[in-house]
Protein backbone atom coordinates (compact mmCIF):
# COMPACT_ATOMS: atom_id res chain seq x y z
CA UNK A 1 0.00 0.00 0.00
CA UNK A 2 2.79 2.36 0.83
CA UNK A 3 4.38 1.48 -2.43
CA UNK A 4 1.12 2.25 -4.17
CA UNK A 5 0.67 5.85 -2.20
CA UNK A 6 4.11 6.77 -3.12
CA UNK A 7 4.07 5.87 -7.06
CA UNK A 8 0.67 7.75 -7.64
CA UNK A 9 2.68 11.06 -5.66
CA UNK A 10 5.67 10.40 -7.80
CA UNK A 11 3.16 10.41 -10.95
CA UNK A 12 1.68 13.93 -9.34
CA UNK A 13 4.90 15.23 -8.91
CA UNK A 14 6.12 14.49 -12.42
CA UNK A 15 2.74 16.93 -13.53
CA UNK A 16 3.75 19.48 -11.53
CA UNK A 17 7.93 19.06 -13.00
CA UNK A 18 6.66 21.07 -16.34
CA UNK A 19 4.79 24.17 -13.74
CA UNK A 20 8.03 24.40 -11.21
CA UNK A 21 10.49 23.47 -14.18
CA UNK A 22 12.86 20.76 -12.09
CA UNK A 23 12.30 18.78 -15.17
CA UNK A 24 15.87 17.85 -15.15
CA UNK A 25 15.68 16.54 -11.43
CA UNK A 26 12.80 13.73 -12.69
CA UNK A 27 14.52 11.42 -13.93
CA UNK A 28 17.20 10.84 -10.58
CA UNK A 29 13.70 11.52 -8.49
CA UNK A 30 11.59 8.94 -10.20
CA UNK A 31 14.33 6.10 -9.90
CA UNK A 32 14.75 7.09 -6.23
CA UNK A 33 11.07 7.24 -5.96
CA UNK A 34 11.18 3.26 -7.18
CA UNK A 35 14.05 2.39 -5.14
CA UNK A 36 12.53 4.07 -2.16
CA UNK A 37 8.87 2.41 -2.94
CA UNK A 38 10.59 -1.52 -3.69
CA UNK A 39 12.21 -0.87 -0.31
CA UNK A 40 8.59 0.08 1.60
CA UNK A 41 6.93 -2.60 -0.03
CA UNK A 42 8.86 -5.35 1.06
CA UNK A 43 8.27 -3.99 4.12
CA UNK A 44 5.37 -5.30 4.05
CA UNK A 45 6.06 -8.90 3.53
CA UNK A 46 3.73 -11.23 5.62
CA UNK A 47 1.67 -8.63 7.22
CA UNK A 48 -1.12 -9.35 5.18
CA UNK A 49 -3.09 -6.14 5.70
CA UNK A 50 -6.71 -5.99 4.61
CA UNK A 51 -8.01 -2.25 2.93
CA UNK A 52 -11.52 -1.20 3.25
CA UNK A 53 -11.86 -5.26 1.80
CA UNK A 54 -10.93 -3.70 -1.40
CA UNK A 55 -7.50 -4.79 -1.73
CA UNK A 56 -4.75 -7.36 0.34
CA UNK A 57 -1.44 -6.77 0.32
CA UNK A 58 -0.37 -10.50 1.20
CA UNK A 59 2.48 -12.49 0.24
CA UNK A 60 0.72 -12.77 -3.13
CA UNK A 61 0.49 -9.51 -3.77
CA UNK A 62 3.97 -7.88 -2.26
CA UNK A 63 5.72 -10.45 -4.11
CA UNK A 64 4.21 -9.28 -7.83
CA UNK A 65 4.76 -5.77 -7.07
CA UNK A 66 8.16 -6.12 -6.12
CA UNK A 67 8.58 -7.65 -9.06
CA UNK A 68 6.67 -4.88 -11.25
CA UNK A 69 8.92 -2.39 -9.46
CA UNK A 70 11.78 -4.19 -9.75
CA UNK A 71 11.60 -4.66 -13.82
CA UNK A 72 9.76 -1.14 -13.88
CA UNK A 73 13.35 0.12 -12.30
CA UNK A 74 15.10 -1.62 -15.20
CA UNK A 75 12.79 -0.14 -17.79
CA UNK A 76 13.41 3.43 -17.09
CA UNK A 77 17.83 2.92 -16.72
CA UNK A 78 16.71 1.48 -20.57
CA UNK A 79 14.32 3.92 -21.65
CA UNK A 80 16.00 7.40 -20.42
CA UNK A 81 16.25 8.21 -24.65
CA UNK A 82 12.51 7.88 -24.62
CA UNK A 83 11.51 10.38 -22.43
CA UNK A 84 14.88 12.91 -23.18
CA UNK A 85 13.83 13.11 -26.90
CA UNK A 86 10.51 13.95 -26.67
CA UNK A 87 9.02 17.74 -26.07
CA UNK A 88 6.29 16.83 -23.31
CA UNK A 89 8.40 14.61 -21.16
CA UNK A 90 6.89 15.49 -18.12
CA UNK A 91 3.67 14.04 -19.40
CA UNK A 92 5.06 10.64 -20.03
CA UNK A 93 6.85 10.25 -16.64
CA UNK A 94 3.68 10.73 -14.97
CA UNK A 95 1.68 8.38 -17.46
CA UNK A 96 4.15 5.62 -16.99
CA UNK A 97 3.44 6.29 -13.17
CA UNK A 98 0.05 5.99 -13.42
CA UNK A 99 -0.03 2.65 -15.23
CA UNK A 100 2.42 1.00 -12.65
CA UNK A 101 -0.14 2.09 -10.18
CA UNK A 102 -2.94 0.52 -12.21
CA UNK A 103 -0.22 -2.65 -12.33
CA UNK A 104 -0.31 -2.79 -8.53
CA UNK A 105 -4.13 -2.66 -8.01
CA UNK A 106 -4.41 -5.33 -10.36
CA UNK A 107 -1.88 -7.55 -8.22
CA UNK A 108 -3.56 -6.67 -5.13
CA UNK A 109 -7.53 -6.38 -5.51
CA UNK A 110 -10.13 -8.34 -3.43
CA UNK A 111 -12.83 -7.05 -5.47
CA UNK A 112 -13.98 -6.68 -8.87
CA UNK A 113 -14.32 -3.06 -8.67
CA UNK A 114 -10.58 -2.94 -7.89
CA UNK A 115 -10.15 -5.14 -10.85
CA UNK A 116 -11.85 -2.85 -13.54
CA UNK A 117 -9.98 0.20 -11.99
CA UNK A 118 -6.64 -1.63 -11.81
CA UNK A 119 -7.15 -2.28 -15.20
CA UNK A 120 -8.79 0.96 -16.61
CA UNK A 121 -6.07 2.61 -14.55
CA UNK A 122 -3.06 0.76 -16.87
CA UNK A 123 -4.92 0.33 -19.68
CA UNK A 124 -5.65 4.29 -20.55
CA UNK A 125 -1.92 5.13 -20.57
CA UNK A 126 -0.40 2.73 -22.06
CA UNK A 127 -3.11 4.06 -24.95
CA UNK A 128 -1.55 7.26 -24.79
CA UNK A 129 2.04 5.93 -24.61
CA UNK A 130 1.40 3.83 -27.55
CA UNK A 131 0.68 6.45 -29.92
CA UNK A 132 3.10 8.84 -28.28
CA UNK A 133 5.03 9.36 -31.88
CA UNK A 134 2.12 11.73 -32.96
CA UNK A 135 3.44 11.86 -36.64
CA UNK A 136 4.32 8.32 -37.25
CA UNK A 137 1.20 6.84 -38.81
CA UNK A 138 2.07 3.39 -37.66
CA UNK A 139 1.87 4.89 -34.11
CA UNK A 140 -1.26 6.05 -34.32
CA UNK A 141 -2.34 3.15 -35.59
CA UNK A 142 -1.39 0.72 -32.61
CA UNK A 143 -2.82 3.40 -30.49
CA UNK A 144 -5.97 3.48 -32.09
CA UNK A 145 -6.36 -0.57 -32.32
CA UNK A 146 -4.89 -0.79 -28.67
CA UNK A 147 -8.18 1.52 -27.64
CA UNK A 148 -10.51 -0.04 -29.74
CA UNK A 149 -9.29 -3.50 -28.53
CA UNK A 150 -8.90 -2.65 -24.99
CA UNK A 151 -12.29 -0.97 -24.44
CA UNK A 152 -14.12 -3.91 -26.36
CA UNK A 153 -12.45 -6.35 -23.70
CA UNK A 154 -13.37 -3.92 -20.83
CA UNK A 155 -16.99 -4.24 -22.36
CA UNK A 156 -16.88 -8.35 -22.03
CA UNK A 157 -15.26 -8.18 -18.54
CA UNK A 158 -17.96 -5.59 -17.10
CA UNK A 159 -20.62 -7.92 -18.59
CA UNK A 160 -19.12 -10.84 -16.83
CA UNK A 161 -18.64 -8.46 -13.77
CA UNK A 162 -21.88 -7.79 -14.10
CA UNK A 163 -23.64 -11.30 -14.50
CA UNK A 164 -21.43 -12.44 -11.47
CA UNK A 165 -22.85 -9.52 -9.52
CA UNK A 166 -26.45 -10.51 -9.97
CA UNK A 167 -26.25 -14.16 -9.37
CA UNK A 168 -24.02 -13.74 -5.95
CA UNK A 169 -25.07 -10.29 -5.04
CA UNK A 170 -21.51 -9.02 -4.43
CA UNK A 171 -18.54 -7.44 -5.71
CA UNK A 172 -16.52 -9.17 -3.22
CA UNK A 173 -13.95 -11.92 -4.27
CA UNK A 174 -14.86 -13.76 -0.67
CA UNK A 175 -18.10 -13.13 -0.45
CA UNK A 176 -18.46 -14.57 -4.05
CA UNK A 177 -16.21 -17.52 -3.19
CA UNK A 178 -18.35 -18.29 -0.15
CA UNK A 179 -21.82 -17.64 -2.78
CA UNK A 180 -21.26 -20.22 -4.95
CA UNK A 181 -19.83 -22.80 -3.03
CA UNK A 182 -23.00 -24.93 -3.03
CA UNK A 183 -23.30 -26.70 -6.28
CA UNK A 184 -26.49 -26.17 -7.98
CA UNK A 185 -27.90 -22.97 -5.93
CA UNK A 186 -25.98 -20.96 -8.65
CA UNK A 187 -28.38 -19.39 -11.11
CA UNK A 188 -27.24 -20.35 -14.52
CA UNK A 189 -26.15 -16.81 -15.11
CA UNK A 190 -23.06 -16.92 -12.82
CA UNK A 191 -21.61 -19.66 -14.80
CA UNK A 192 -22.36 -17.07 -18.48
CA UNK A 193 -20.64 -13.99 -16.34
CA UNK A 194 -17.77 -16.54 -15.41
CA UNK A 195 -17.02 -17.28 -19.11
CA UNK A 196 -17.45 -13.60 -20.12
CA UNK A 197 -14.78 -12.49 -17.66
CA UNK A 198 -12.27 -15.07 -19.23
CA UNK A 199 -13.13 -13.50 -22.35
CA UNK A 200 -12.36 -9.81 -21.07
CA UNK A 201 -8.91 -11.40 -19.28
CA UNK A 202 -7.69 -13.19 -22.48
CA UNK A 203 -8.03 -10.51 -24.51
CA UNK A 204 -5.27 -8.39 -21.76
CA UNK A 205 -3.47 -11.24 -21.62
CA UNK A 206 -3.64 -11.59 -25.19
CA UNK A 207 -3.92 -15.43 -25.28
CA UNK A 208 -5.32 -17.26 -28.59
CA UNK A 209 -8.05 -16.97 -30.13
CA UNK A 210 -8.11 -13.14 -28.67
CA UNK A 211 -4.49 -12.00 -29.45
CA UNK A 212 -4.50 -10.56 -32.93
CA UNK A 213 -4.31 -6.92 -31.65
CA UNK A 214 -1.15 -7.94 -29.71
CA UNK A 215 1.49 -8.15 -32.70
CA UNK A 216 0.28 -5.10 -34.62
CA UNK A 217 0.25 -3.28 -31.12
CA UNK A 218 3.71 -4.76 -30.68
CA UNK A 219 5.21 -3.67 -33.95
CA UNK A 220 3.84 0.09 -33.80
CA UNK A 221 4.09 1.61 -30.63
CA UNK A 222 7.60 2.94 -29.66
CA UNK A 223 10.01 0.30 -28.78
CA UNK A 224 10.18 1.38 -25.01
CA UNK A 225 6.27 1.04 -24.85
CA UNK A 226 6.65 -2.25 -26.43
CA UNK A 227 9.04 -3.50 -23.78
CA UNK A 228 6.59 -2.07 -21.14
CA UNK A 229 3.63 -3.48 -22.91
CA UNK A 230 5.67 -7.33 -23.25
CA UNK A 231 7.01 -7.00 -19.35
CA UNK A 232 5.13 -5.00 -16.94
CA UNK A 233 1.31 -4.53 -18.86
CA UNK A 234 1.95 -9.02 -19.24
CA UNK A 235 2.73 -9.30 -15.65
CA UNK A 236 -0.01 -7.54 -14.12
CA UNK A 237 -2.84 -9.02 -16.47
CA UNK A 238 -1.39 -12.32 -15.59
CA UNK A 239 -1.19 -12.16 -11.92
CA UNK A 240 -4.90 -10.75 -11.82
CA UNK A 241 -5.84 -13.56 -13.95
CA UNK A 242 -4.47 -16.14 -11.91
CA UNK A 243 -5.67 -14.25 -8.39
CA UNK A 244 -9.24 -14.23 -10.14
CA UNK A 245 -9.59 -17.81 -11.72
CA UNK A 246 -7.21 -19.95 -9.16
CA UNK A 247 -9.02 -18.65 -6.12
CA UNK A 248 -12.32 -16.86 -6.32
CA UNK A 249 -13.76 -19.22 -9.19
CA UNK A 250 -11.75 -22.06 -8.48
CA UNK A 251 -14.77 -23.88 -7.09
CA UNK A 252 -16.54 -23.92 -10.58
CA UNK A 253 -13.78 -25.26 -12.55
CA UNK A 254 -15.31 -27.37 -14.57
CA UNK A 255 -17.19 -24.26 -16.08
CA UNK A 256 -14.05 -22.82 -17.86
CA UNK A 257 -11.15 -25.51 -17.36
CA UNK A 258 -12.02 -26.93 -20.64
CA UNK A 259 -12.37 -23.72 -22.62
CA UNK A 260 -9.19 -22.70 -21.08
CA UNK A 261 -7.62 -25.99 -21.77
CA UNK A 262 -8.58 -25.51 -25.92
CA UNK A 263 -7.07 -21.54 -25.82
CA UNK A 264 -3.98 -22.56 -24.15
CA UNK A 265 -3.07 -24.96 -26.83
CA UNK A 266 -3.95 -22.68 -29.25
CA UNK A 267 -1.93 -19.73 -27.72
CA UNK A 268 0.64 -21.97 -27.53
CA UNK A 269 0.70 -22.96 -31.27
CA UNK A 270 -0.42 -19.78 -33.12
CA UNK A 271 1.98 -17.90 -31.05
CA UNK A 272 5.21 -19.95 -31.76
CA UNK A 273 4.01 -21.08 -35.41
CA UNK A 274 3.37 -17.68 -36.72
CA UNK A 275 6.32 -15.83 -34.88
CA UNK A 276 8.31 -18.20 -37.48
CA UNK A 277 7.27 -16.20 -40.31
CA UNK A 278 8.18 -12.99 -39.19
CA UNK A 279 10.88 -10.78 -40.99
CA UNK A 280 10.88 -7.83 -38.08
CA UNK A 281 12.27 -8.72 -34.79
CA UNK A 282 9.45 -6.40 -32.70
CA UNK A 283 6.88 -8.32 -34.11
CA UNK A 284 8.48 -11.82 -33.73
CA UNK A 285 8.92 -10.70 -30.39
CA UNK A 286 5.03 -9.93 -30.47
CA UNK A 287 3.98 -13.36 -30.85
CA UNK A 288 6.65 -14.80 -28.99
CA UNK A 289 4.97 -12.91 -26.53
CA UNK A 290 1.84 -14.54 -27.18
CA UNK A 291 3.32 -17.90 -26.76
CA UNK A 292 4.90 -17.03 -23.46
CA UNK A 293 1.45 -16.08 -22.20
CA UNK A 294 0.31 -19.78 -23.31
CA UNK A 295 2.81 -21.04 -21.26
CA UNK A 296 2.08 -19.04 -18.21
CA UNK A 297 -1.49 -20.24 -18.82
CA UNK A 298 -0.54 -23.83 -18.44
CA UNK A 299 0.47 -22.67 -14.55
CA UNK A 300 -2.59 -21.11 -14.24
CA UNK A 301 -5.22 -23.98 -15.44
CA UNK A 302 -2.52 -26.22 -13.22
CA UNK A 303 -4.49 -24.18 -10.41
CA UNK A 304 -2.49 -25.64 -7.42
CA UNK A 305 -0.42 -24.84 -4.49
CA UNK A 306 2.74 -24.45 -7.26
CA UNK A 307 0.77 -22.31 -9.91
CA UNK A 308 1.53 -18.62 -8.53
CA UNK A 309 5.41 -19.21 -7.81
CA UNK A 310 5.99 -20.60 -10.90
CA UNK A 311 3.85 -18.00 -12.78
CA UNK A 312 5.90 -15.48 -10.54
CA UNK A 313 9.44 -16.89 -11.62
CA UNK A 314 8.22 -17.23 -15.54
CA UNK A 315 6.95 -13.55 -15.21
CA UNK A 316 10.41 -12.48 -13.88
CA UNK A 317 12.71 -14.16 -16.12
CA UNK A 318 10.56 -13.41 -19.17
CA UNK A 319 10.26 -9.94 -18.39
CA UNK A 320 14.06 -9.32 -17.80
CA UNK A 321 14.74 -11.16 -20.88
CA UNK A 322 12.52 -9.08 -22.71
CA UNK A 323 14.20 -5.80 -21.30
CA UNK A 324 17.34 -7.21 -22.92
CA UNK A 325 16.46 -8.13 -26.10
CA UNK A 326 14.18 -4.63 -26.23
CA UNK A 327 17.14 -2.48 -25.44
CA UNK A 328 19.51 -4.18 -27.62
CA UNK A 329 16.88 -4.24 -30.63
CA UNK A 330 15.98 -0.18 -29.63
CA UNK A 331 19.87 0.20 -29.99
CA UNK A 332 20.00 -1.56 -33.44
CA UNK A 333 16.99 -0.58 -35.02
CA UNK A 334 18.04 3.25 -34.12
CA UNK A 335 21.89 2.41 -35.91
CA UNK A 336 20.63 0.64 -38.67
CA UNK A 337 17.08 2.25 -39.21
CA UNK A 338 15.65 -0.99 -39.70
CA UNK A 339 14.62 -3.65 -37.18
CA UNK A 340 14.58 -6.48 -39.42
CA UNK A 341 16.74 -9.63 -38.88
CA UNK A 342 19.08 -8.85 -41.42
CA UNK A 343 20.09 -5.85 -39.16
CA UNK A 344 21.72 -8.27 -36.57
CA UNK A 345 23.73 -9.81 -39.22
CA UNK A 346 27.57 -10.05 -38.20
CA UNK A 347 26.96 -8.36 -35.13
CA UNK A 348 28.80 -10.29 -33.32
CA UNK A 349 31.67 -9.01 -34.88
CA UNK A 350 31.22 -5.62 -34.58
CA UNK A 351 29.54 -5.27 -30.82
CA UNK A 352 30.49 -9.02 -29.24
CA UNK A 353 28.84 -7.20 -25.89
CA UNK A 354 25.33 -6.65 -27.27
CA UNK A 355 25.58 -10.10 -29.49
CA UNK A 356 26.47 -11.92 -26.10
CA UNK A 357 24.05 -10.50 -24.10
CA UNK A 358 21.25 -10.87 -26.77
CA UNK A 359 22.53 -14.27 -26.94
CA UNK A 360 21.71 -15.12 -23.25
CA UNK A 361 18.72 -13.17 -23.28
CA UNK A 362 16.99 -15.34 -26.39
CA UNK A 363 18.41 -18.45 -24.80
CA UNK A 364 16.26 -17.54 -21.64
CA UNK A 365 13.45 -16.82 -23.67
CA UNK A 366 13.74 -20.04 -25.81
CA UNK A 367 14.52 -21.89 -22.55
CA UNK A 368 17.63 -23.60 -22.61
CA UNK A 369 20.06 -24.31 -19.70
CA UNK A 370 21.33 -22.33 -17.79
CA UNK A 371 19.36 -19.77 -18.10
CA UNK A 372 16.63 -18.63 -15.94
CA UNK A 373 14.21 -19.24 -18.91
CA UNK A 374 14.83 -23.00 -18.43
CA UNK A 375 13.85 -22.99 -14.52
CA UNK A 376 10.99 -20.92 -15.33
CA UNK A 377 9.60 -23.19 -18.01
CA UNK A 378 10.21 -26.18 -15.95
CA UNK A 379 8.79 -25.14 -13.14
CA UNK A 380 5.53 -24.45 -15.08
CA UNK A 381 5.95 -27.99 -16.94
CA UNK A 382 5.81 -29.36 -13.46
CA UNK A 383 3.19 -28.06 -12.29
CA UNK A 384 0.66 -28.36 -15.14
CA UNK A 385 2.16 -32.03 -14.89
CA UNK A 386 1.03 -32.54 -11.03
CA UNK A 387 -2.22 -31.19 -12.58
CA UNK A 388 -2.78 -34.24 -14.82
CA UNK A 389 -2.53 -32.39 -17.78
CA UNK A 390 -0.04 -34.21 -19.93
CA UNK A 391 -1.36 -33.75 -23.15
CA UNK A 392 -1.52 -30.42 -22.67
CA UNK A 393 2.50 -30.38 -21.49
CA UNK A 394 3.61 -32.61 -24.95
CA UNK A 395 2.13 -29.90 -27.17
CA UNK A 396 3.87 -27.09 -24.78
CA UNK A 397 7.31 -29.06 -25.03
CA UNK A 398 6.64 -29.32 -28.93
CA UNK A 399 6.00 -25.51 -29.16
CA UNK A 400 8.81 -24.41 -27.18
CA UNK A 401 10.87 -26.79 -30.03
CA UNK A 402 9.57 -24.02 -32.71
CA UNK A 403 10.19 -21.44 -30.52
CA UNK A 404 14.06 -22.29 -30.07
CA UNK A 405 14.31 -22.30 -33.85
CA UNK A 406 12.76 -18.70 -34.42
CA UNK A 407 15.32 -17.30 -31.21
CA UNK A 408 18.30 -18.68 -33.08
CA UNK A 409 17.76 -17.18 -36.17
CA UNK A 410 18.60 -14.10 -34.77
CA UNK A 411 21.61 -15.71 -33.15
CA UNK A 412 22.70 -16.89 -36.31
CA UNK A 413 22.42 -14.01 -38.21
CA UNK A 414 24.48 -12.24 -35.53
CA UNK A 415 27.52 -14.92 -35.10
CA UNK A 416 27.60 -16.33 -38.91
CA UNK A 417 26.03 -14.18 -41.57
CA UNK A 418 28.07 -11.84 -43.67
CA UNK A 419 27.74 -8.18 -41.87
CA UNK A 420 26.81 -5.49 -43.51
CA UNK A 421 28.96 -2.84 -42.63
CA UNK A 422 32.24 -2.57 -40.39
CA UNK A 423 30.93 0.12 -38.30
CA UNK A 424 30.84 -0.40 -34.67
CA UNK A 425 27.19 0.35 -33.12
CA UNK A 426 27.64 3.13 -30.49
CA UNK A 427 26.26 2.23 -26.74
CA UNK A 428 25.79 4.49 -24.02
CA UNK A 429 27.82 3.67 -20.59
CA UNK A 430 24.36 3.30 -18.87
CA UNK A 431 23.08 0.99 -21.30
CA UNK A 432 26.18 -1.10 -21.31
CA UNK A 433 25.84 -1.47 -17.73
CA UNK A 434 22.29 -2.32 -17.28
CA UNK A 435 22.84 -5.25 -20.28
CA UNK A 436 25.61 -6.45 -18.22
CA UNK A 437 23.43 -6.48 -14.95
CA UNK A 438 20.68 -8.07 -16.74
CA UNK A 439 22.58 -10.99 -18.30
CA UNK A 440 24.10 -11.60 -14.95
CA UNK A 441 20.65 -11.91 -13.48
CA UNK A 442 19.41 -14.03 -16.08
CA UNK A 443 22.61 -16.61 -15.09
CA UNK A 444 21.91 -16.03 -11.79
CA UNK A 445 18.28 -17.19 -11.63
CA UNK A 446 18.94 -20.03 -13.64
CA UNK A 447 21.61 -21.32 -11.24
CA UNK A 448 19.90 -20.39 -7.98
CA UNK A 449 15.95 -20.53 -8.95
CA UNK A 450 15.27 -21.40 -5.49
CA UNK A 451 15.94 -17.86 -4.15
CA UNK A 452 12.42 -16.89 -6.11
CA UNK A 453 10.35 -19.77 -6.31
CA UNK A 454 10.81 -20.64 -2.33
CA UNK A 455 9.09 -16.87 -1.87
CA UNK A 456 5.12 -18.31 -2.77
CA UNK B 1 -38.12 4.57 -7.06
CA UNK B 2 -37.40 0.57 -6.76
CA UNK B 3 -41.14 -0.64 -7.34
CA UNK B 4 -41.14 1.35 -10.31
CA UNK B 5 -38.28 -0.54 -11.60
CA UNK B 6 -39.31 -3.98 -10.66
CA UNK B 7 -42.55 -3.53 -12.22
CA UNK B 8 -40.78 -5.21 -15.10
CA UNK B 9 -39.35 -8.54 -14.14
CA UNK B 10 -35.59 -9.01 -13.90
CA UNK B 11 -35.75 -11.19 -17.10
CA UNK B 12 -36.77 -8.65 -18.99
CA UNK B 13 -33.96 -5.97 -17.98
CA UNK B 14 -31.35 -9.55 -18.76
CA UNK B 15 -32.67 -9.95 -22.24
CA UNK B 16 -32.71 -5.84 -23.60
CA UNK B 17 -29.16 -5.58 -21.92
CA UNK B 18 -28.33 -8.93 -23.67
CA UNK B 19 -29.82 -7.77 -27.20
CA UNK B 20 -28.00 -3.81 -26.56
CA UNK B 21 -24.71 -5.44 -25.77
CA UNK B 22 -25.09 -7.71 -29.01
CA UNK B 23 -26.11 -4.77 -31.07
CA UNK B 24 -22.75 -2.77 -29.76
CA UNK B 25 -20.39 -5.64 -30.21
CA UNK B 26 -21.83 -6.21 -33.67
CA UNK B 27 -21.28 -2.60 -34.36
CA UNK B 28 -17.97 -2.41 -33.27
CA UNK B 29 -16.84 -5.85 -35.56
CA UNK B 30 -18.72 -4.40 -38.41
CA UNK B 31 -18.47 -0.88 -38.62
CA UNK B 32 -15.92 1.04 -40.72
CA UNK B 33 -16.14 4.55 -39.12
CA UNK B 34 -14.50 5.10 -36.43
CA UNK B 35 -16.64 7.26 -34.46
CA UNK B 36 -19.69 4.61 -34.79
CA UNK B 37 -17.09 2.21 -33.15
CA UNK B 38 -16.54 4.65 -30.60
CA UNK B 39 -20.63 4.99 -30.30
CA UNK B 40 -20.80 0.82 -30.39
CA UNK B 41 -18.59 0.24 -27.27
CA UNK B 42 -20.55 3.00 -25.50
CA UNK B 43 -23.44 0.95 -26.28
CA UNK B 44 -21.87 -2.29 -24.61
CA UNK B 45 -20.80 0.09 -21.50
CA UNK B 46 -24.56 1.25 -21.00
CA UNK B 47 -26.08 -2.11 -21.87
CA UNK B 48 -23.86 -2.96 -18.62
CA UNK B 49 -24.76 -0.07 -16.81
CA UNK B 50 -28.61 -0.84 -17.26
CA UNK B 51 -28.10 -4.21 -16.31
CA UNK B 52 -26.21 -3.45 -13.24
CA UNK B 53 -29.08 -0.60 -11.79
CA UNK B 54 -31.57 -3.54 -12.55
CA UNK B 55 -29.86 -6.04 -10.76
CA UNK B 56 -29.01 -3.56 -7.72
CA UNK B 57 -32.60 -2.82 -7.55
CA UNK B 58 -34.23 -6.43 -7.37
CA UNK B 59 -30.93 -7.16 -4.84
CA UNK B 60 -32.61 -3.86 -2.81
CA UNK B 61 -28.28 -3.40 -3.08
CA UNK B 62 -26.27 -0.22 -3.38
CA UNK B 63 -23.17 -1.42 -4.57
CA UNK B 64 -24.03 -1.97 -7.75
CA UNK B 65 -25.36 1.74 -8.56
CA UNK B 66 -21.77 2.75 -6.80
CA UNK B 67 -20.25 0.35 -9.39
CA UNK B 68 -22.29 2.39 -12.44
CA UNK B 69 -20.39 5.41 -11.08
CA UNK B 70 -17.18 4.33 -11.39
CA UNK B 71 -18.03 2.72 -15.12
CA UNK B 72 -19.27 6.16 -16.45
CA UNK B 73 -16.18 7.95 -15.34
CA UNK B 74 -14.13 5.31 -17.01
CA UNK B 75 -15.98 5.22 -20.16
CA UNK B 76 -15.66 9.10 -19.98
CA UNK B 77 -12.02 8.63 -19.83
CA UNK B 78 -11.46 6.28 -22.39
CA UNK B 79 -13.63 7.97 -24.86
CA UNK B 80 -11.49 11.57 -24.27
CA UNK B 81 -8.39 9.73 -25.03
CA UNK B 82 -10.27 7.87 -28.38
CA UNK B 83 -11.29 11.10 -29.86
CA UNK B 84 -7.94 12.55 -29.38
CA UNK B 85 -5.91 9.42 -31.00
CA UNK B 86 -8.99 9.57 -33.77
CA UNK B 87 -8.05 13.34 -34.11
CA UNK B 88 -4.22 12.74 -34.41
CA UNK B 89 -4.77 9.39 -36.52
CA UNK B 90 -7.33 12.30 -38.57
CA UNK B 91 -4.63 15.06 -38.85
CA UNK B 92 -2.15 12.43 -40.50
CA UNK B 93 -4.32 10.58 -42.40
CA UNK B 94 -7.51 13.20 -43.48
CA UNK B 95 -10.15 10.06 -42.88
CA UNK B 96 -12.02 8.55 -39.90
CA UNK B 97 -12.55 5.35 -41.76
CA UNK B 98 -10.34 2.33 -40.17
CA UNK B 99 -9.64 1.43 -43.22
CA UNK B 100 -6.76 3.52 -44.17
CA UNK B 101 -4.95 2.11 -40.68
CA UNK B 102 -3.74 -0.69 -42.64
CA UNK B 103 0.12 -0.08 -42.39
CA UNK B 104 0.58 -3.12 -39.56
CA UNK B 105 0.13 -6.52 -41.40
CA UNK B 106 2.37 -9.33 -42.50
Amino acid sequence: MKALILLSSLGVISLLAEIFSFKKLLYPLVLLGLTVAFVLNIGEWNTNVTYFKMMQFDNYAVAFTSLIIVVAFLWFLMAEGFFKDETNQTDHYSLVLFALVGAVLMVSYTNMTMLFLGIEILSIPMYILAGSKKGDIQSNEAAFKYLIMGAFATGFLLFGITLVYGSTGSFNLEEIKNAVSVPGTVPSIFYVGVLLMLVGMSFKVSAAPFHFWAPDVYQGAPTMITAFMATIVKTAAMAAFLRLFDDTFHRVEATWAHVLWIMTALTLLTGNITAVFQTTTKRMLAYSSVAHAGYMLLALLAANGYSSSSILFYTLAYSIGSIATFCIISIVANAKGDDGIHSFNGLAKTNPLLAGVMTIALLSLAGIPPTAGFFAKYFIFTSAFMAGNVGLVLIAILASLIGVYYYFRIIIAMYFKEKASEEEIQVDMNHKLLLIVVAFAIIALGLFPDAVIRLL
Amino acid sequence: MNSAIQVIPLEWYLLLSTVLFTIGVLGVLFRRNAIIIFMSIELMLNAVNLLLVAFSSFLSDSKGQVFVFFIMAVAAAEVAVGLAILMMVYRNTKSSDINTLNKLKW
